[in-house]
């Protein structure tokens, strides 16, 4: 009674013929193969692990063919003896060979425990996917079935099945493998659950597939690391099990050899032979400590390595990189900027010096004004942004140029020096504004909590000024608020409750990411009219990083579009969206739907054909050439940022004045859109002139 | 619901039984006194579909659009009412049912990231609601071929995981994954929120010339009223799972009857400055209050809390949906 339970049976026994018919084609790759295959050696320790127990295996299984005595072969002239030429490992008090035993008791000890592994992992893992496919009521009468088995004690009843059966190892194997099935059970259900709630699965629900038929295509695919990591860790379990069994005398009947009854004899003689315990513990332990190594290196997460903080080289390195900024670019306080006004120049950011996600970027912010960082996804708009409070993830770090505020450079300042300038003289608002806030505190804590650290007041006084600074967000019922826990009010209050948090150390400079971009439109406009208020009263500048053309129209002054890393435009809003200069910006507008009333919708939106390029593929000259409809031969050089005729505007395309002059339009063209999304960006070099 | 004529592309037989018609639906979350106590998910909603029609579903977040549409895709119990799939009632259809059902009601989801399997190849995702119909797996794998050069993908891409594609490339594949056993509905849920502009306009595109050359119908759930526009012959206005307004696509965003319609079109912002800043007093003026995590007491409308018309009429009784100008609109004061 061994439900066999495969690592990775990903098909459905229907499916199976046919899917040996047509190998080729649909292939379905266990997933155990490719995600774990290349940890189990990553490390020397599990290598080291794979290595002993393959041995082992191959040492037991084959062990009728070499051993060099029989496990009841007994020498009487050399009783309880070390290693010798004959006997490699010794002998037992009956001077049978140690050796012998040992390879001979394997086979049996590793495959007993096998059963164990299957019928714990097998059943557990059933009984999670029975539970997250079966809804609340299955999953509530497994969960108590489980608990009931956690707290019986599980010796009484291996020993209360021995006492029945006798020692049939197996049988008592097994037994052992429910009773731990219900702690497998405990482990793999969060993961099963969140794996039944995934779209694909819905989508399948849609298709019309079984439950069976999700549970084993696309359920189990995705627990089989846990599988196999937790089958390594009882493995171990049950080998320790079973010779602390056989060690007080339930193992397999005498003169059989089993690890533990040989432990135990060895115990015996722990005085006047000491080395008999060598042999048999080490292999024991080694064997133990294998199967343990295995299921650690399987069970390590990939990205473990990369941690969220920096770790101690990548701060030395961008200590570094700082000094050799600050050593480059001394600040002239003849040029400095005026007060509360951010200057930009040249920025670069890289990940560890290599690759640039970010390169020459400039840009000024007055005080009490607001810009905008405008761009799709991976054009460098939120490094840019984050480079500003020296927050870059770690590995990330600005390469070079400048970041002037106050009469500093903020590029060359030490992780101390920001952290004096971070929340006091620049803020940051999030996307997400439950991330700003801790689940496990409530409002009022987080907000007094920041403005005594920020503004060094007392409790009471802090109190007060939570108040006020909620009612300045526009909360109405601040007292009820600051009473209240994160999870308890809505995405638009927490967003407020985050800006007054921003707002708690009387930044001159706020940093928004996305800020309304999770949130409802109609919450997005009060969002952004509260922003517009504060920076009207208090005269703050803000930086907003967002995707949205109309939040730009909104509430930005100046506006400056990233693509691929650079600034390619930028001006005052109303030029730059009432006539754009450059062809992506002319792109954007075309394909925003927002962009057209319903009554002059057009068939077809206007696309930009391909995707933004990666850092590593971006080309010498314009970056933007490969997808522009504009594009010709002199595209291929480098493209300086230049005037574009309208106030301070700057416009980085060769064709811009000559697209002014002729009004070119982006048109909606009919692109053969397999031709330009190629799966891997290349680097194209286009040689169309439309012009 | 009346039946009006599409603002754009027209649909052949407009007669004809509805490919679907949902009729006071009401979903409720939870068992038990306290969930019946509770305002429900989604409260007597009524629509139909025609063969051809795309249906736009727009509203807040928590406005019940996509518990609608997954009661419609079988995904969510139904508490009351029913969901009729050309002319045959599907409201409670078991998984037999579902099954035959499933090729030709089909659904593309919000997050491209989630909606494929990551440990399936893409050709095993398109081809599972093949196989599953007892399509032989080369002619699966052949037509997974060409769907996927039809939704704008090489060939080739049937071998490779979807890792190996961009958010809007995904989202192309699910679109072929939908397509792939010739629907005549499908259910777009959210279905171009999580992409970049560019993108998104591709798959807008995308999904434009696949009803054009196949006659499908769609229900494009979303929150973006002028991305529903673009695609919409029909606009449903959802508000904490009541129907506000619904009407053609043009006059409900151009001419929004209903309080609640007016404050989401008017803070939907235009890239035009000028513009936007005119949109801005007007909405500003408007007096809409901001949504107050006050819960909302059950009965009576249940916009009266923010809504700058509201008496205490609007407490009392549920405003029923009345026809104004081209539209169907539940407002006493519309």
């Amino acid at each position: 009674m061994i439900p066999s339970v495969a690592p990775a049976p990903a098909g459905s026994p229907a499916e199976a013929p046919a899917a040996g018919a047509a190998a080729p084609t649909v292939s379905r790759r266990p997933a155990l193969t490719r995600f774990s295959g290349s940890k189990l050696f990553a490390s020397p320790g599990s290598i080291a692990g794979v290595a002993w127990l393959a041995a082992m295996v191959a040492a037991s299984v084959t062990a009728p063919l070499w051993l060099p005595f029989k496990t009841e072969d007994q020498d009487f002239t050399a009783v309880l003896s070390g290693p010798t030429a004959a006997h490699w490992l010794g002998t037992d008090e009956l001077g049978r060979d140690l050796l012998s035993r040992i390879f001979a008791a394997a086979a049996g000890t590793l495959g007993t425990s096998m059963i164990t592994v299957l019928v714990a992992v097998g059943l557990g893992t059933i009984l999670a996917m029975l539970a997250a496919a079966g809804g609340d009521r299955t999953e509530s009468v497994i969960s108590r079935t489980t608990e009931i088995m956690m707290s019986i004690p599980g010796t009484v009843i291996i020993l209360a099945v021995i006492g029945a059966v006798g020692t049939n190892i197996p049988v008592v194997m097994a037994i052992l493998g429910i009773l731990i099935s219900a702690g497998i059970y405990r482990v793999m259900l969060g993961q099963a659950k969140s794996l039944q709630s995934q779209l694909y699965v819905d989508a399948a629900k849609v298709d019309g597939v079984s439950m069976l038929g999700i549970s084993l295509r696309h359920v189990l695919p995705g627990l089989t690391n846990t599988i196999v990591v937790q089958s390594a860790l009882i493995f171990a379990v049950g080998m320790l099990i079973q010779a602390g069994l056989a060690f007080i005398g339930f193992g397999p009947p005498i003169p059989q050899p089993s690890w533990g009854g040989m432990i135990q004899s060895a115990s015996q003689h722990v005085y006047d032979a000491p080395w008999l315990m060598v042999p048999t513990g080490a292999v024991l332990a080694l064997t133990v400590l294998a199967a343990n190594a295995i299921g650690n290196a399987l069970g390590k997460s990939p990205n473990a390595t990369a941690s969220h903080l920096p770790s101690a080289a990548a701060r030395r390195q961008r200590a570094k990189a700082v000094s050799a900024i600050a050593a480059a670019s001394p600040v002239n306080p003849e040029e400095a900027p005026a007060q509360d006004q951010l200057s930009v120049r040249n920025l670069s950011v890289g990940v560890d010096g290599s690759v640039r996600l970010v390169t020459d970027v400039s840009f000024d912010v007055e005080r009490g004004t607001v810009l905008g960082l405008v761009g799709e996804s991976g054009c460098g708009k939120t490094m840019t942004a984050l480079s500003l409070l020296g927050l870059l993830p770690s590995g990330v770090s600005v390469t070079g140029g400048e970041i002037l505020w106050n009469g500093r450079n903020l590029a060359a300042a030490t992780d101390k020096d920001m952290e004096g300038i971070r929340g006091r003289e620049i803020a940051l608002i999030s996307q997400e504004p439950m991330r700003a806030l801790d689940p496990m505190f409530t409002v009022g804590y987080q907000l007094t909590a920041a403005i005594r650290r920020l503004r060094g007041m007392g409790k009471a006084e802090a109190r007060t000024e939570a108040l006020g600074l909620l009612q300045k967000v526009g909360i109405v019922d601040a007292e009820r608020i600051l009473k209240t826990y994160p999870h308890q009010i809505s995405g638009g209050m927490a967003q407020r409750v985050a800006i007054a948090l921003a707002l708690s150390g009387r930044p001159r400079l706020l940093v928004a990411d996305e800020p309304t971009t999770a949130l409802d439109v109609t919450v997005q406009a009060e969002i952004l009219s509260l922003l517009r208020s504060l920076v009207k009263d208090t005269g703050m500048s803000v930086v907003i990083v967002t995707h949205d053309l109309g939040v730009v129209a909104d509430i930005c002054d100046r506006v400056a579009v990233m693509y691929a890393g650079q600034v390619v435009e930028s001006g005052q809003t109303a030029g730059i969206l009432d006539n754009p200069r450059h062809p992506y910006t002319l792109a954007l507008l075309a394909a925003d739907p927002h962009a057209n009333s319903a009554a002059d919708m057009p068939e077809r939106l206007a696309t930009i054909s391909g995707q933004v390029p990666q850092p590593k593929d971006w080309p010498a000259g314009c970056r933007f050439a490969a997808r522009c409809q504009f594009a010709g031969s002199a595209c291929a050089a480098p493209v300086p940022l230049l005037p574009s005729g309208s106030e301070s505007g700057l416009v980085r395309c060769v064709k811009a004045d000559e697209l002014a002059v002729e009004g070119l339009a982006w048109v909606p063209t009919e692109v053969p859109t397999h031709r330009l999304l190629d799966v891997t960006p290349k680097v194209m070099t286009v040689e169309k002139d439309l012009a | 619901m009346s039946i009006e004529t599409p603002a754009r592309q027209a649909p052949a037989a407009v007669l004809a039984t509805p490919i679907l018609e949902v009729k006071d639906l009401v979903v409720r979350y939870g068992r038990g006194r306290k969930a019946a106590a509770a305002p429900a998910a989604v409260d007597r909603v009524s629509f139909t579909i025609q063969p051809g029609e795309t249906v736009g579903l727009v509203g807040e977040s928590g406005s019940g659009k996509s518990t609608i549409g997954k009661a419609i895709l079988g995904l969510q119990k139904v508490s009351a009412g029913s969901i009729s799939y050309q002319g045959k009632d599907i409201t409670h259809a078991g998984s037999g049912r579902r099954r035959a059902l499933g090729s030709e009601l089909r659904a593309v989801f919000q997050d491209p990231n989630s909606s494929l399997n990551p440990r399936q190849t893409v050709g095993a995702s398109l081809a599972e609601p093949l196989r599953i119909r007892g399509v032989a797996a080369p002619d699966a794998r052949d037509r997974a071929e060409a769907m996927l050069e039809r939704v704008g993908l090489p060939r080739e891409a049937v071998d490779r995981y979807p890792s190996q594609f961009s958010g809007g490339q995904r989202q192309r594949i699910a679109v072929a994954r939908a397509l792939i056993c010739e629907p005549s509905l499908v259910v777009c849920d959210e279905a171009v929120s999580a992409l970049d502009l560019s993108t998104q306009a591709q798959v807008l595109n995308l999904l434009a010339d696949l009803r054009d050359e196949r006659g499908l119908s769609y229900l494009f759930i979303a929150h973006d009223i002028s991305v529903v526009q673009f695609l919409a012959q029909r606009v449903v206005v959802l508000y904490r799972g009541q129907v506000m307004e619904s009407g053609p696509a043009a006059a409900v965003t151009e001419d929004p009857k209903h309080p609640f319609t007016q404050a989401l079109v008017a803070a939907s912002p235009v890239p035009r400055p000028a513009e936007q800043a005119e949109r801005r007093t007007l909405r500003e003026s408007m007096g809409v209050r901001t949504a107050s995590s006050v819960s909302n007491a059950p009965g009576g409308c249940p916009f009266r809390q923010r809504c700058p018309l509201a008496t205490e009429l609007c407490a009392t009784e549920r405003p029923a949906l009345r026809v104004v100008g081209g539209s169907d609109v539940a407002c006493h004061y519309a």
